[in-house]
């Protein structure tokens, strides 16, 4: 009994050293600076130029994809890498969100009306899988989103973003037809501006119809696109591996292969960075902002915000009727102090509800600047001279617009109070306090959007209009209900020119500017750090890059 | 005993019926509706209640518990709600996963502790066991994910000695087969795997296996002390035995038994750690698996989760109940 414990032990502890004495050479190359050319003109001599090495690019981030069947997902990790495998019919420029030709070429209203929209497709094309793209496979897709009764949807698939942005199944589209192999006709219920930015959204990119049937309900692991990287391996939580497409139609990508790794630890995340074991990686907190900035080896970029984090005034409650009482508060808030504190200076002072990067944004609007005397003066003259009791709802979660919302919280009642503000935070779980926001049981509460199609209807609508206002389930969660916003952002979402359209959005946020349903606090710039070496890198304010075969990278 | 054995293992079944319930309801019970956390500033009326049903979270809860452990009992722990991929296949997976790094942080903690309580021990106020219970301590105290950070800093960053995170190099491709990275390395026949997935576990399961050390090596020196005093052991050495074989004929097995509940506990006890330790090491495995799943409130990943940890930590208990009257014949599990 015994003598066969010792000798397990034994064996035990053979097997634990030999783990560790068993390999002691580093296991992975650190990456030193590019200065040992000594070593490389040995090779000189060889006539036979040698094979070029293999550029791999990894890209490490919090989480792992949920889904690599963009049209099903809803989360940016799948997008991001759906991306790259998969085309839209239009596309989004490198670094705006306007609208730019992908698989097709140009397209058309051909009615009066504005409801049918004719779509020419880019010639030549095929997916990874041989397949021919052309007006079959569009009208395939479309289908397969918009109606229920498609025998290519398969369990569990919901299309969330097809009923998000066309208003359920088949919502807004009326039919999809292809005219001939290189046309497709695209008729609407009704006009829909909107229309054109929400198909350059990843969500709409076009699959291999061949790969759908044979994959079935396994295509979110599978996907087959036209994109400049095709597929090779998901590993779930560790690694997804990409690989050059050689037949891309557009210019071809720089790199080999593209693998994105989930690290979840944000310290650890940095410190692989570092270590020059990842080549670049998202989600820096701001407190590291600074240690990238000042290493030699890396680079910081910083994405075009395309959010919002505001407070509402719930106007259904007194004392906030009042105009003067919310513009009161936008005096009140110093929002450079709470960027420097809470945002390490990675975001800006927001003045509109939507972030500068999107057309339509109005830059001639003056803020609210930081006047704690002009917001008493007004709060004396709508009757509260010595200020008043509320209560400040804050979230209890970190969102991307707002990092620390508690920490946020509590520098604007200390803001409030200086102004004679007496204001109790209110905090409760994440789900909960969403319900209680659509239902108006707040006075004061912080919120924020992220933008989804670069449309600014996309924002304002959804967060302002009168139509999202009914308690209950409001996304409007001021309670704001301003007739001539309503009349403005309709006639935006029926015009089909866009110069026209961005002249609407412009006068209705001098309108809100002047009502201040909101004190509009930051949009955040989330920081994306690399190594030196990563070349023709361009963030992309929709948090997904559309244009990663420019990306390089110098492995020397 | 045969019969006290098949007796002690029946005792499992309301056991794992209790832990299901359990699971089920405190889900259930932690404010927030999944549809609303799953769809965040997004959740219009609508979309919550399609969410809802989708998720079958609108029929009372006593159906919802019978359909779960009606597929339970079936094997099937359903789908999960956030990835629609069949639970058991994605827990099993990560299960592996946990399973290579948990026993070989055990061996780590079983044979450093027990070597180092026992010379503890035996030189008693040596500087020996001053620094080891020293160490201990610091040991127990000591957060995983502020160590496992720290571990990283210096090993990888700063040495460069081992990888950071992960399983295995990205550039390796080896088939899973077990997804016991040490097995499947070894199957494809890839020595250079090998030794990359050994390199990989080294830290996260020195870091995990940390605080059970520290315990394992205390429970070692108090126990042994415990019964280095015994009249048995003075006989023994009065018979003349040298040093060696009363320590390890006579006083070992019999500080044993403590010993053997403590690695008991601490096994189950892991499970908890790796949580924590797969989070900082980005260690794909049941304990980060769980831990996301419970922010993102995928219930079905949570509650199977849940009773595969309780199924692991019972049938460990089992085994460290039947280990007992091996130990010592005198215990019987009436």
């Amino acid at each position: 009994m015994k003598k066969r414990f010792y000798v397990l032990l034994l064996i035990l502890v053979m097997i634990v050293s030999f783990g560790l004495t068993g390999c002691s050479s580093p296991a992975t190359e650190k990456t030193e600076a590019p200065s040992d050319d000594a070593a490389k003109t040995t090779e000189t001599t060889d006539t036979a130029p040698a094979p070029a090495k293999e550029k791999v690019l990894i890209f490490a981030r919090s989480g792992d994809s949920v889904s690599l069947d963009p049209s099903n997902a809803t989360d940016g990790e799948s997008f991001y890498v759906a991306r790259n495998v998969l085309d839209t019919l239009v596309d989004y420029a490198e670094d705006s969100t306007a609208i730019i030709p992908a698989l097709a070429t140009s397209w058309e209203t051909k009615n009066e009306e504005g409801t049918i929209w004719e779509f020419h497709l880019r010639k030549g094309v095929k997916f990874h899988d041989g397949t021919d793209f052309n007006a079959d496979a569009v009208v395939f897709n479309f289908d397969r989103w918009m109606n229920e009764d498609n025998e290519y949807r398969f369990d569990g698939e919901n299309f969330e973003y097809w009923g998000y942005m066309f208003g359920g199944y088949p919502g807004i589209v009326k039919s999809v037809t292809a005219v001939d192999e290189n046309t497709v006709d695209v008729e609407l219920n009704t006009p829909n501006a909107p229309f054109i930015s929400n198909l350059a959204m990843p969500s709409f990119a076009i699959s291999s119809p061949t790969a759908i049937k044979k994959y079935k309900g396994d295509i979110f692991k599978n996907p087959v696109g036209t994109g400049p990287f095709k597929f090779v391996e998901w590993l779930k939580d560790d690694k997804i591996v990409l690989e050059k497409n050689e037949n891309y139609w557009g210019e071809g990508p720089k790199l080999d292969k593209l693998i994105f790794r989930s690290i979840p630890d944000n310290s650890a995340r940095l410190l692989e960075l570092q270590a020059g074991t990842i080549d670049m990686m998202t989600g820096v907190s701001p407190d590291d902002a600074q240690i990238i900035k000042d290493d030699p080896n890396l680079q910081l970029y910083l994405r075009p915000s395309m959010n919002v984090g505001y407070l509402a005034m719930n106007m259904m409650k007194k004392p906030f009727d009042d105009v003067r009482v919310r513009q009161a508060l936008n005096y009140a808030v110093d929002k450079d102090s709470i960027i420097k504190a809470f945002y390490g200076g990675l975001a800006e002072p927001a003045k509109n509800p939507i972030p500068p990067s999107l057309w339509g944004y109005n830059d001639d609007i003056t803020a609210y600047e930081y006047n704690p005397e002009k917001a008493k003066a007004l709060l004396a003259e709508a009757g509260y001279p010595d200020g008043f009791k509320t209560t400040l709802w804050a979230m209890p979660v970190a969102r991307p617009y707002m990092p620390q919302p508690k920490e946020i919280a509590t520098a604007l009642q200390q803001q409030f109070a200086a102004i004679g503000v007496d204001a109790e935070i209110v905090t409760m779980d994440w789900a909960t306090y969403l319900a209680k926001g659509e239902n108006g049981e707040h006075d004061t509460y912080l919120l924020g959007w992220t933008g989804d199609n670069g449309d600014p209807d996309n924002f304002m609508y959804v967060l302002l209009d009168k139509d999202n206002a009914n308690v209950g389930s409001a996304g409007n969660v001021a309670f704001y209900k301003s007739e001539a916003v309503h009349k403005l952002l309709i006639e935006a979402q029926q015009e089909s020119d866009q110069a026209k359209r961005a002249e609407l959005y412009k006068q209705a946020q001098v309108i809100i500017h002047n009502d201040a349903p909101w004190v509009p606090l930051v949009h955040s710039t989330p920081p994306i750090a690399a190594k030196k070496s990563v070349k023709n890198y361009v963030p992309h304010p929709t948090g997904g890059e559309s244009i990663f075969w420019k990306v390089d990278i110098d492995n020397n | 005993m045969g019969h006290t054995i098949l007796k002690r293992i029946l005792l499992v079944i309301p056991v794992l019926i209790g832990v299901s319930i359990l699971a089920f309801s405190i889900l259930h019970l932690i404010p927030g509706d999944p549809a609303r956390v799953i769809l965040g500033e997004r959740a219009t009326h609508d979309a919550v209640i399609m969410l809802q049903e989708k998720l079958g979270l609108n029929r009372p809860l006593y159906i919802q518990y019978f359909s779960f452990m009606k597929n339970v009992l079936s094997g099937d722990l359903g789908t999960s709600i956030i990835t629609n991929e069949s639970v058991t296949t994605e827990l099993f997976t990560a299960f592996a996963a946990t399973l290579e790094l948990t026993v070989l942080s055990m061996i780590i903690a079983v044979v450093v502790g027990i070597l180092a309580g026992t010379i503890a021990a035996v030189k008693q106020f040596s500087v020996f066991d001053n620094v080891s219970m020293v160490g201990a301590l610091a040991g127990v105290s000591m957060p995983i994910f502020w160590l496992g950070l720290l571990m990283i800093w210096l090993f990888a960053y700063k040495w460069g000695i081992f990888p950071a995170s992960g399983r295995l190099a990205v550039s390796f491709d080896i088939p899973r087969v077990t997804n016991v990275m040490l097995i499947d390395t070894l199957l494809a026949g890839n020595f250079a795997a090998f030794k990359d997935a050994i390199m990989h576990l080294i830290m996260p399961a020195f870091a995990l296996a940390t605080i059970p050390m520290a315990i394992i090596a205390r429970m070692t020196r108090s126990s042994m002390l415990e019964v280095m005093r015994q009249d048995y052991i003075r006989t023994a050495r009065a018979k003349g035995l040298s040093e060696k074989v009363v320590i390890f004929k006579h006083a070992i097995k019999n500080a044993f038994l403590p010993i053997v509940t403590v690695i008991g506990l601490q096994i189950g006890l892991l499970l908890g750690g790796a949580v924590m330790t797969e989070t900082v090491f980005s260690y794909p495995g049941l304990g980060r698996k769980l831990y996301l799943s419970i922010m993102a409130r995928d219930y079905p990943m949570v509650q199977g989760g849940i009773l595969i940890v309780a199924f692991f930590f019972v049938f460990v208990n089992l085994i460290v109940d039947i280990s007992y009257m091996f130990i010592d014949p005198r215990i019987s599990l009436d």
